[in-house]
């Protein structure tokens, strides 16, 4: 893995991360869906793009979907896809770090996991 | 999570297509990169050019395409079940990835790297079962 490489991979992981937080704040606020005909998901979805953080959580995501591609023209989908998972180190460290959350033990041990395999996928 | 009854079965079965169209579309994604060739070129005017080459490619416009259905049935499903609860079910995309990495684009994937994905889904998954909320409902 060249340094280019870790570098786009952490735009991808860090903007996907952010991102999908954003849009999980969003959709929390429109409410369970119980109907799944088409006009009443096209509802929902439009008052899910009414909110700020859904359009702010979709830019992020798109900076990572660019960088996403970048990477892909470089590196086989086997192995930047696994590496991406390092996405739970971050939301781990985020969570106790930034939101007070008290990260379990069992937590860091699903954490360790994550880097242990990220690193075989890396040396593999 | 307990998941009231009545969301079982539509949280695993929208969980099952997050898993199969978001590893689809990541593979459709590298075939369609792979066909454009590697970004090596910074120069404004070529990222431009390869931008539209990018948008003119079938597999690429084929991979957004699932991935789209993939968000769709995120969002849907993240509206009822917890984004803790969700994350770590949609690990076994992981090695949904690796496999049709290997079998439809002809990947060579070292039995090193097996191993790597598949500590990494049990990592993920290990993540998943603890307890989602730790923090006071603000």
């Amino acid at each position: 893995m060249t340094a280019r490489d870790a570098a786009f991979l952490f735009i991808v992981i860090f903007g996907g991360t952010s991102g999908e937080l954003a849009v999980t704040h969003t959709m929390k606020r429109v409410g369970e869906v119980q109907s799944f005909y088409p006009h009443h998901l096209l509802r929902v979805i439009l008052r899910a793009f009414r909110s700020g953080w859904m359009w702010f959580g979709l830019a992020l995501m798109t900076i990572s979907f660019f960088s996403l591609l970048m990477l892909l023209s470089w590196e086989n989908v086997s192995f930047v896809v696994p590496v991406t998972a390092l996405s739970y180190v971050l939301g781990a460290f985020g969570g106790k770090f930034l939101l007070g959350e008290r990260v379990e033990p069992r937590r860091w041990l699903g954490v360790a996991l994550v880097c242990l395999g990220v690193l075989l996928v890396c040396v593999g | 999570m307990k998941l009231p009854h009545r969301l079982h079965g539509k949280t695993i079965f929208l969980i099952g297509l997050m898993a199969i169209f978001g590893s689809l579309g990541d593979v459709l994604l590298r075939k369609g990169m792979k066909q454009i060739g590697a970004v090596s070129n910074w120069r404004p005017d070529a990222l431009l050019a390869t931008f539209e080459r990018t948008f003119r490619s079938g597999s690429i416009w084929l991979g957004i395409s699932s991935l789209l259905l993939f968000f769709i049935a995120y969002l849907l499903v993240l509206s009822w079940a917890d984004y803790s609860y969700v994350q770590p079910a949609s690990a076994t995309g992981y090695l949904f990835v690796a496999v049709l990495g290997y079998l439809l684009l002809g990947e060579v994937v070292p039995w090193m790297r097996w191993v790597g994905v598949l500590v990494i889904c049990i990592g993920v998954l290990l993540v998943g079962g603890t307890p989602p909320r730790t923090t006071e409902e603000g």
